[in-house]
Formats: structure tokens, C-alpha cells, sequence
């Protein structure tokens, strides 16, 4: 294929006029800056007034959402809606220190509603913040080194790492490494500063945005780095996925896989998740050459007249995925090496304490869906006050009290003992269970997710218990919305909303993160996911092979058929 | 009023001694209808014949004849009581055969004061016995030195008060002093009125008639001249105080969110088929009743059974009705406390009764009400008809109307927040507010009727208004903009509003919302008091827009002050007149001439409460 024949009528070489408004919205906001600064002094709502800006907003990390409980209340109240915001904080590779958590804890306390959110890309969410605390928030952040720069928008979002204990080799190496692409790839705009700062507008020679330019990507780009034989961080669902090669010498390298995502929407089939393709390898010193050209084949190919077709993955299912190496490898400036041998295991996390090789002692908690309510944030506290560590927040909504000294655990376990919060009995399902926020601070959420999926699962045990596979790992994941923030469609069990108590469900993910599954009710209630999910894991039960997971016993006892790429999702 | 000689052509004799003999027997009420009946006589003589011309002209030409002395009505009304004791006064007045001239205080020119001879005042007193705000530049003019001597001058005052405050009827006082210190000439003495002021009214109303009256020398018929509206008035049962219209309430909900302090309401009330009309700024009058668990513990105190039955004023009535209907069993006032202070014979009350307590009396009254009096003091045996007349009357409460007969026919709406109190371990409520809040479902019906608030009027379509108002203050101006919305006024318009969170106390928020973004608001400044550690009122707001708010002055924007008379109201003025220090560079002084100026023009206009 030539360039000659690659379509380019709905990418950044046409006109503005020609492309999506949110395109035109970008190129006039002076680089994010829109009117955020004046819009946060209107004292008559609690809003931002601009709708442009609130779309501006979200490159700088914060999401503008209400209390969903409470709009019809409010509206007879003739109140507006109870608005408030969501701060996501860029956390590459999902490590903070003890100093930071404790900064965290305080401004959660202060203005978040007395509530963390540990994420799906490792990071913490503030919920519940109103207008007047961004500032205060953002600005407490940055006296420890934290912000909240590209957490959503169209730009490259907060760049995962694994951190389960088992892989950690490399794990100091590569942190770092997500750290300084992280850096690397965030937008450049004095636009935060000024903002959130108050910093003075300064007058700079050369241009604000020397890669992403007026209009920045088309759409969000994700990046991650996982380390084998752990994939928590989901690898196959990044739009670049840098996946750690190396052995008793040391970091050789990475597979390099793209064009991962899991974003649809239902009724759309031209929307489909899929799992990122490795096209070969690359040495360690490669990586941010190989980052940087990706992004730019995305930025310049891109689809910039349909926000629901501009992710990287129907850029290269759109070119071709050869078309679209072979445009990285002309940019990088080199060729991708033959794709290295690789194991993972699972995409799961392993509870409890760890030591590893290095002497350090590790201790993984189980925190259901990543919230972190009151209780939680005073065992925590008084964790990070005697922790001299790090803390790793993992993929899987969990947190690792890590690096700890062999002599400092009996201390860590009693602060834990102290506040009810030691390690306890966990089912295997809940173990590895993700649900996203949703109701009722999320705007996108049509169902319940993380209010729901306890219950849920409260309810699946004893059918799990019945056909004794209480301590199987099976992996469960729901998101209130088709747009996948707990990338449901790698889920050997998954459920998406679509209206109040109704879900499409489905089945058939890979235990490693390797395999999309595929729906088998569609708009169900409990009841009948319930009797389906009893019935399927009755025949598991009974039927599976010597480890032989779940979602891989679904395949192969033809109960679903296997989606071996993303464009075939919706056959 | 008596008659002596017959008027000539325009009565037979036989006539006229019927009028006589009837006349004798008349109460005024009586001789007020009769007026309006043979006025409504007139009007259908004249339909029906309209070529007997000759009867009025006789008519008017006896009215003219007697050398009437010029005689003014005069009134300083803050919530329209005294504005209708004047005009009760001036029908009557005519009907007696005189030629009165009403006048609001408000806009009375007051070089015409020395040309007065018959000066009839009634006034009423707020706060710590200060006149009607409206009246203030008369009351500034009289006890100034501009005053002039009145020599020729005979004057009567009604009082208008509330003893539950410490300067009783003093607006009324000051005026009847300051008229004999200018040399004129007191023809009855003041009458002071508590707020059941009906009776006391009337009668001061009777004498001051009779007087003048008698002194006429014409027997002026009275009954061809009075005025057509008086039959209106008297014959079609249009609602007012006396006679409430059973309003039915189409809505009751609270619109503060989840987690206020506060519990303020939005009531919505159907006026259909009761005639009621009102304008923006008028406020809706609500009858109480108490509550009756308070009624319960009350009469158990008193170890009286509800059904207990008095004479009250000729009827025998049930105490527990009585209670309930018809008097304030809250709050205790000096007259109760003279009761019961010698009914129970307990020193500790008798010794509040000496000039000297007075600061103690003054706590006293604060911290009890008539239950914490009844049961720490208590008396046996104690009879209905002497407890009820230690009472005041319970009198309806009156409520800024909040919405608009253009844009919402036939509704009233109100913003009320219940009044809540914690007294001796009880919690409290106010008698209307607490009724709205707890015991009013829609559907129920509640007396209510219109109390017209002249002084507090939207001007011209194309005029800017300030309005400026805290907590359920804010009412008038939605229905302000209900109304320049309706109209599609031209005229710009801003609205400071202050109250406690921003997240749940933006009373009416999407509404103003909605026009600021439609232009019907033009500018909105808000102050939220308890959301940050320093305190943020209006008058901060005012001043920080001070620039602003001065150039809309001196472009001739009309400013409305709405809400609390202690804090907001003076807060709120000296505001005002440091922003027009500060912005036209001129001292306090000027300033504050300044600032007088507006109110003497009505550009300037308050509902305090």
C-alpha cells in the first residue's frame, strides 16, 4: 500500500470548517485556556458557564458532573443541579510517596467530600468537589509535586506501569521510565499554570504546543507499560502498550503493541473494542521514539469528523495495521525488531504480603472498587505517617503499601489491625472484581456500577460456593456505560448498563488480559443474568479441564464464540 | 351629627323629618351603608331618568354652602394599616357632610403644612419607635427647625403600635407633641392602638367625625354626596382583612436542597374566584391559628378543659376554640404579664412590674412565652374570661407576594421560612410560619387577602431598578421580574441576594438563571454568608460593585431594600451612602443628603421586617 491510496479526507489536513466542532472548539481556545479563568468567578452557579470550557476542563484533569440522586429534587427545588467536580490526578505508573498520600488524605478531607477513588490507570479521582475547591485542590496538589495535567482530554492520559510485587525486576526502571514519558507526552500550554496557578502569562518564542499544535489528538491516547508475567495493567487495552523484555542482564526491551481500546457504543456496531496488536520490538532506548511516532501517526491520520471513529484503533483498522507500522518505523526512524517471547499469567493482583528478591517486603490490600471511604483514609493515614516506602496504586483499583523494610511490617500490620482493616477472607469473584464510578456522579453512567456489583456479587457466591468454585479466580467487571473505564470486554464475566438495573452481559475474556468476550443477554435484569451466569458456571464446574479458566472453557465448550479481533465484536 | 334646618328646595318637609328621625337612630357603620345605598340610588335615578337634572345640582349646591374649614387626612403607613384607617376616615368624613383631602406622608408636600387647618394624623411606629420608613423625611421636616409655626392649625393623632415593643406608639406620640409645640391645636386627644387597633380606630374615628362634624353649620345631606365606591365597598363583599378569602394552597415545598440550615418554602396559593387583585410588592395577608398541640398544653397548663365555654363580647364561645382562632397565646406582652402578675401574687413577676426592672422586664418578655409564664407561676382556678382579656387578638401575618398576576393569574405566591426557636427545652415555632411549614398540605385553604404596599412599587417600564434583598427578601423581586418579564419592560435591572450556602440557599436559582441568560435580569451579585470562614453579606457585594452601582444611580435607578429590618436594612444603608461618598468624592453629609434625596423622590424604597 502507498500513501497514495490512504484516505485523508477526515484527518488534520483538511480545513477546520471541514472537521468536528470539537476540533474547531480546540483550535480556538488558545491552547485549553478557553475562558476557564473567568467562568470560575461566576458566583451564580456552580457550574462552569461555558460548555466549551467544561470540554476544555477535562485536558486539565477535571471533569464537571452533578448529583444524579438529586436532579429531580433539585428542579422542583428550582435549584439548579448540585454540580460539582471530578479531579483525576496524573500518577504515572501509579506510585506516590507517603508524603504525597498524606496530601491527598488532607485535600480529600478538606474538599472531597471525605473520599478518594483509587482508578483503573492507577491514579486517584477527588468526587464531590465544588467550583470554589479546584483551585485550593490543584494548587495543594502541586506542593507535592502532583497534577492533574492530560488526566482525560484528547491528549495522552497518565501512563500506566505494572506494579504487581511478583514482576518487580524492573519495576523501579520502568516507573521511572513511565514517569518520564508521562512528562514527555503531556501537553506543554502555560494554560494550567495560569489557570490553576495564577501564573502570569508569559510570552514564549517558540510554539506552545511543539507536538500536539492547536488541535491536540482526536481523540484520548492511552499508553502502558506492563511487566511479564503480570498484565494488571491490561496491556491489550492501550493505544500503545510497551510490554518489558528483559532477563538476568537486565531490560532488554519491549514488545510494542497498539491500537488497543475499549470504547463502543451500543446499536453502534462500526464501534467495537479491541486488543492491541504487537508489531515487534523495540531496544529500551527506543521507547520514547517509538511513543512519540505512534502518537504522531495518530495525530496526523486520525479521524477528526467523527469523535465516536477517531481512536487509534480504526486509524489502524481503517489503513491497516502493516500501513500504520510501517508510518511509526519512517517516524522512529528505525524498524521494529522480530517480537520477543513473552508469558503473562494474569491480569489479575496477588493479595497479601510479598517479599522480592531485592529484600523489600510488599503488601497488596483489597480495596472493593477502589473506593476509598473515611475509614479506609484513616487506616491509610496512619499508614503513611510510619510508612517510609512508597504506595502503588494498581490497575485493578487496589493499593500496594510498598518497599517496606523487613522490620517495619509488624508495625504496618498493627496500624492495619488497629483500624478492622486487616487482610480478611476475600472470595475469589470479589478478588478480582472492577467496577467503574457511575451513579450518581458520573453523567455518562446509564446503570448502576460501583453501588451495584457488591450486591451482586454477594448474590453470585453462593452460586459460585454451590458448584464449588468459591476460590476459582474469575474475573468480573461492570461499567455503568458502553465506554469501558473497567475495560469490561476483557471480563471472562462482564456487564455494561444500559438503562436502571438492566445490563448486556457478557462472557468469554481471557484470565490474562489476551481475548475480548462477547455478549450473550442484552438488555437483561439480575434475574435472568443470574440464572444464565448459574447454569454456564454449572457446566464449568463440572465440565472444565485441569486449570482451565473460565472464560477459556466458555470458547471451547462452543457456549460463546471466540472474538479473535475487535472488528468482529458485533458479528 | 345633628340637623337643624332643612335644605331648602331639595327636600320636602315630611322628607326631611323622616331623615332626621332616622339619622337619630344610626350607628356609623349603619349611616356609611345608607350612603353607599342612596349614592347607588343616585347612579340608577340617573340611568333611568336622565333628564331630572335639577336633583344633584341641589344637591351639590347644599354641600358647598357651609364655609368648610380645609381639612387633610394624613397617614405614615409601612404595611398599609393606617392607609386604610385614613381612608375609613375620610368616608366617613364625607359622609358627615366635610370635604377631606387624603395624603400619604410619603408624598405629602410639606410647604403646604402651614396652609393646613384640620389636620387629622394617623402613623404607625416600627422598630425602636421609629416612624413608617416612607414617612421618615415628614417626620425630618416636622421635628426639624424648617418646621413651620402652625398657629392656625388644629390637628388629632392615631397612634399606631404593637406593645410587644418597647416604644409603644411612639411615631404617633412624637407627632402629637411636636404639632401642639408648633402652636396648633389639639381637638382630641392621641389615641394610642396595640395591633388589634380595629375598635380603638373606630371609636377615635366616631369622635373625630362627631367633632367636625357638629361643627358644620350646613345640615349637609350626607348621604346624595358620598361617593359612588363607597357602595362598591360596602355591598359587593370584595375580600379584605376583615373578610379573607378562603385561598386554596396549589403548592407547599421546601426549596432549599438537602443539608440546609435553613427551611425555607415555596407556597403557592389560588386566589380563583375571589375578585383579589394585588400588584408587585403587595404582600398577602395570612388569618392564623395557633397550633393546637400548643392550644392542648396551654389549656392543661391553665387546667382548663377546651371545651370550657365564656362570654366573649356578647357570644359564647369555647376557650378552646378561642384560643385557637382568635388570640396570640405565644408571646407575652406587658398586659399579660400585669395579669398574671396579680393573679398569681408572685413576687418574682410583681417585682418586673417596677420602673426600675425594666431591662429584666424587657429579658423576661424575650425568654418566656405565655405557657413557660402559666406554668412556672401557676394559678388555680383560673376563669376563661379574665385569661382571654389579658390576650391580644391573633393577627394575621403578612408575607411579601412573590410572584406576578401577569405571569402567574389568579396565584400568590410566598417564600417563607419557618421561624424556629429552642424556649426552656421546647422547641418553638411562629404561629403562620410553623402552620405553613407543618400542618398546610395542598389542597387546605387558608384566609387570606391582599395588603396593598404602595412604597414599594416597580417604576417605569424603561427605569433600572437595584434590588437588593437576603434570605425570603428576595420574594418581591421575583415578583418584580415576573412582571418585567411579562411586560417586556426595557428597563435594566440587578439583584443582590444574600443568604447562608450558596449549594442549597439560591432561593429560586435556575430562575434567575433563566433571566439573566433572556436579559429580563440584567446583573446578579450574590453573598453567601456561611460557605467560607470570613462572613460575605450583601453590602460587601454592594460595595465591591460600587463604581457600578453608583453610575446606575446617578442614571436613575430605583433601589429596593427587602428582608430583615435589624441587620440587613441599616447594613445596607450606610453601605449606600459610603458608596456615594466614595464615588462622588463628597463627604458623609452630602452623602447622606444624597441618599435622603432618593427616598424623598421614592427611588428609594424598603420592606423591612
Amino acid at each position: 500500500m502507498t500513501a497514495k491510496t490512504i484516505d485523508r479526507s477526515r484527518d488534520l489536513s483538511q480545513s477546520l470548517d471541514k472537521l468536528s466542532a470539537d476540533e474547531r472548539m480546540k483550535a480556538a481556545s488558545d491552547y485549553l485556556r478557553g475562558t476557564i479563568a473567568h467562568g470560575l468567578l461566576d458566583r451564580i452557579t456552580g457550574a462552569m458557564p461555558s460548555a466549551g470550557d467544561v470540554k476544555l476542563m477535562k485536558f486539565q484533569g477535571i471533569y464537571q458532573q452533578d448529583d444524579r440522586d438529586l436532579r429531580d429534587e433539585r428542579r422542583r427545588q428550582k435549584l439548579e443541579p448540585a454540580y460539582q467536580f471530578m479531579i483525576r490526578v496524573r500518577m504515572p505508573g501509579g506510585v506516590c510517596t507517603p508524603e504525597q498520600w498524606l496530601k491527598l488524605d488532607g485535600l480529600a478531607r478538606q474538599h472531597g467530600s471525605q473520599t478518594l477513588r483509587v482508578t483503573t490507570r492507577q491514579t486517584f479521582q477527588f468526587h464531590w468537589v465544588l467550583k470554589d475547591s479546584l483551585r485550593p485542590i490543584i494548587q495543594g496538589l502541586h506542593e507535592v509535586l502532583l497534577d492533574t495535567v492530560a488526566a482525560c482530554g484528547d491528549d495522552s492520559r497518565g501512563v500506566m506501569c505494572t506494579v504487581n510485587p511478583e514482576s518487580s525486576l524492573f519495576h523501579a526502571q520502568i516507573a521511572a521510565l513511565a514517569k518520564q514519558v508521562s512528562d514527555h507526552v503531556i501537553p506543554k500550554t502555560r494554560a494550567y499554570h495560569e489557570i490553576w496557578y495564577g501564573a502570569e502569562r508569559i510570552a514564549s518564542s517558540g510554539p506552545e504546543e511543539p507536538f500536539y499544535g492547536r488541535t491536540y489528538m482526536p481523540r484520548k491516547f492511552k499508553i502502558g507499560f506492563a511487566l511479564p508475567p503480570s498484565n494488571d495493567i491490561d496491556v491489550f487495552a492501550q493505544d500503545v502498550g510497551f510490554i518489558a523484555i528483559g532477563d538476568a542482564n537486565g531490560l532488554q526491551g519491549f514488545n510494542v503493541a497498539i491500537g488497543g481500546g475499549m470504547g463502543r457504543t451500543d446499536n453502534a456496531p462500526e464501534t467495537y473494542p479491541r486488543l492491541a496488536s504487537v508489531i515487534g520490538f523495540i531496544p529500551a532506548d527506543k521507547v520514547f521514539a517509538c511513543a512519540d511516532a505512534a502518537m504522531t501517526v495518530q495525530r496526523d491520520y486520525g479521524d477528526r469528523k467523527d469523535r465516536m471513529h477517531a481512536r487509534f484503533k480504526y486509524t489502524i483498522d481503517d489503513k491497516g495495521l502493516d500501513w500504520i507500522k510501517a508510518e511509526i518505523e519512517r517516524h522512529m526512524g528505525s524498524k521494529f525488531e522480530a517480537e520477543r517471547p513473552y508469558e503473562f499469567t494474569s491480569n489479575g493482583d496477588v493479595f497479601g504480603w510479598v517479599e522480592t528478591p531485592d529484600g523489600r517486603h510488599h503488601l497488596t490490600l483489597f480495596v472493593e472498587n477502589g473506593r476509598l471511604d473515611l475509614a479506609w483514609l484513616d487506616t491509610l493515614r496512619d499508614v503513611a505517617r510510619i510508612h517510609t516506602g512508597k504506595f502503588r496504586m494498581t490497575a485493578n483499583q487496589n493499593v500496594i503499601i510498598a518497599d517496606v523494610e523487613a522490620d517495619d511490617r509488624a508495625a504496618i500490620d498493627a496500624v492495619l489491625e488497629s483500624h478492622g482493616k486487616a487482610p480478611g477472607h476475600v472470595s475469589a469473584l470479589r478478588r478480582n472484581s472492577i467496577a467503574c464510578v457511575a451513579l450518581p456522579t458520573c453523567g455518562l453512567a446509564m446503570a448502576e456500577s460501583e453501588r451495584y456489583l457488591p450486591t451482586l456479587i454477594d448474590k453470585l457466591e453462593p452460586i459460585l460456593a454451590n458448584h464449588g468454585l468459591a476460590e476459582e479466580p474469575i474475573t468480573i467487571r461492570m461499567s455503568g456505560c458502553p465506554n469501558g473505564c473497567s475495560r469490561p470486554y476483557i471480563g471472562e464475566i462482564a456487564l455494561t448498563g444500559r438503562a436502571p438495573g438492566k445490563y448486556n452481559l457478557y462472557l468469554g475474556g481471557g484470565f490474562r488480559g489476551e481475548r475480548l468476550n462477547r455478549m450473550v443477554l442484552e438488555n437483561a435484569g439480575e434475574s435472568a443474568i443470574l440464572e444464565t451466569l448459574d447454569e454456564v458456571l454449572g457446566r464449568y464446574a463440572k465440565e472444565r479441564e485441569p486449570g482451565e479458566h473460565f472464560g477459556d472453557f466458555t470458547i471451547r465448550a462452543g457456549i460463546v464464540r471466540e472474538v479473535t479481533e475487535g472488528r468482529f465484536f458485533n458479528d | 351629627m345633628t340637623m337643624t334646618d332643612p335644605p331648602g328646595q331639595a327636600f320636602t318637609l315630611e322628607q326631611w323629618r323622616l331623615i332626621e328621625q332616622l339619622s337619630q337612630s344610626l350607628g356609623s357603620v349603619q349611616a356609611r351603608w345608607l350612603s353607599g345605598y342612596f349614592a347607588g340610588f343616585d347612579a340608577g335615578l340617573r340611568q333611568a331618568l336622565p333628564q331630572t337634572a335639577s336633583f344633584p345640582e341641589a344637591v351639590a349646591a347644599a354641600a358647598t354652602a357651609p364655609a368648610a374649614r380645609k381639612l387633610t387626612i394624613l397617614y405614615g403607613t409601612e404595611t398599609g394599616n393606617s392607609a386604610q384607617i385614613a381612608k375609613d376616615l375620610a368616608k366617613a368624613a364625607e359622609a358627615a357632610g366635610l370635604t377631606p383631602k387624603v395624603a400619604d406622608m410619603a408624598d405629602y408636600k410639606q410647604r403646604e403644612l402651614g396652609q393646613e387647618q384640620d389636620l387629622l394624623v394617623v402613623v404607625s411606629t416600627h422598630g425602636d419607635g421609629d416612624p413608617p420608613q416612607p414617612a421618615t423625611a415628614f417626620f425630618e421636616f416636622v421635628e426639624g427647625r424648617k418646621a413651620p409655626k402652625l398657629p392656625d392649625v388644629r390637628f388629632a393623632v392615631l397612634a399606631l403600635g404593637d406593645t410587644s415593643y418597647e416604644f409603644f406608639c411612639q411615631g404617633g406620640k412624637r407627632l402629637d407633641k411636636r404639632l401642639e409645640e408648633l402652636g396648633a391645636q389639639r381637638l382630641i386627644d392621641c389615641v394610642e392602638c396595640d395591633v388589634d387597633y380595629e375598635e380603638n380606630a373606630e371609636s377615635w374615628v366616631d369622635a373625630i367625625v362627631a367633632k367636625l362634624g357638629a361643627e358644620m353649620s350646613a345640615p349637609a345631606v350626607a348621604a346624595s354626596v358620598a361617593p359612588v365606591e363607597a357602595l362598591s365597598a360596602a355591598t359587593a363583599g370584595a375580600h379584605d382583612k376583615r373578610n379573607p378569602f378562603p385561598a386554596t394552597v396549589i403548592e407547599n415545598i421546601p426549596i432549599v436542597g438537602r443539608g440546609s440550615s435553613k427551611e425555607t418554602r415555596h407556597i403557592e396559593f389560588s386566589l380563583a374566584g375571589s375578585g383579589l387583585t394585588y400588584e408587585p410588592g403587595d404582600a398577602l395577608g395570612i388569618a392564623a391559628s395557633n397550633d393546637p398541640a400548643t392550644v392542648a398544653a396551654l389549656l392543661d397548663a391553665l387546667g382548663l378543659s377546651p371545651d370550657a365555654t365564656f362570654d366573649l363580647k356578647g357570644q359564647m364561645v369555647a376557650i378552646g376554640e378561642a384560643l385557637t382562632h382568635r388570640f396570640e397565646i405565644t408571646a407575652v406582652v406587658p398586659r399579660f404579664l400585669d395579669y398574671w402578675a396579680m393573679l398569681s401574687e408572685a413576687s418574682a413577676l410583681k417585682q418586673l412590674l417596677d420602673e426600675e426592672h425594666a431591662g429584666e422586664r424587657a429579658v423576661f418578655l424575650r425568654t418566656h412565652h405565655i405557657i413557660d409564664v402559666v406554668r412556672r407561676f401557676p394559678v388555680k382556678d383560673v376563669m376563661p374570661q379574665g385569661f382571654v382579656s389579658a390576650l391580644r387578638p391573633l393577627q394575621p401575618r403578612l408575607y411579601s407576594i412573590a410572584s406576578s398576576l401577569a405571569a402567574m393569574p389568579e396565584e400568590a405566591h410566598l417564600t417563607v421560612s419557618p421561624v424556629r426557636y429552642e424556649l426552656h427545652g421546647e422547641a418553638r415555632s411562629g404561629v403562620v410560619s410553623g402552620m405553613l411549614a407543618d400542618r398546610v398540605a395542598p389542597d387546605a385553604t387558608l384566609p387570606v387577602y391582599v395588603q396593598s404596599n404602595p412604597h414599594f412599587r416597580l417604576p417605569g417600564d424603561d427605569a433600572p431598578i437595584i434590588m437588593i434583598g437576603a434570605g425570603t427578601g428576595v420574594a418581591p423581586y421575583r415578583a418584580f421580574m415576573q412582571e418585567r418579564e411579562a411586560r417586556g419592560s426595557t428597563g435594566r435591572s440587578w439583584l443582590f441576594f444574600g443568604e447562608r450556602n450558596f449549594r442549597t440557599d439560591f432561593l429560586y436559582q435556575t430562575e434567575w438563571q433563566s433571566w439573566l441568560k433572556d436579559s429580563t435580569l440584567t446583573r446578579m451579585d450574590v453573598a453567601f454568608s456561611r460557605d467560607r470562614t470570613e462572613k460575605v453579606y450583601v453590602q460587601h457585594r454592594l460595595k465591591e460593585q460600587g463604581r457600578d452601582l453608583f453610575a446606575w444611580l446617578e442614571e436613575g435607578a430605583h433601589v429596593y431594600v427587602c428582608g430583615d429590618a435589624s441587620n440587613l436594612a441599616p447594613d445596607v444603608h450606610t453601605a449606600l451612602i459610603d458608596i456615594v461618598a466614595e464615588q462622588a468624592r463628597i463627604g458623609r453629609e452630602a452623602a447622606e443628603d444624597y441618599v435622603r434625596s432618593l427616598q424623598a423622590d421614592h427611588r428609594y424604597q424598603r420592606d423591612v421586617y
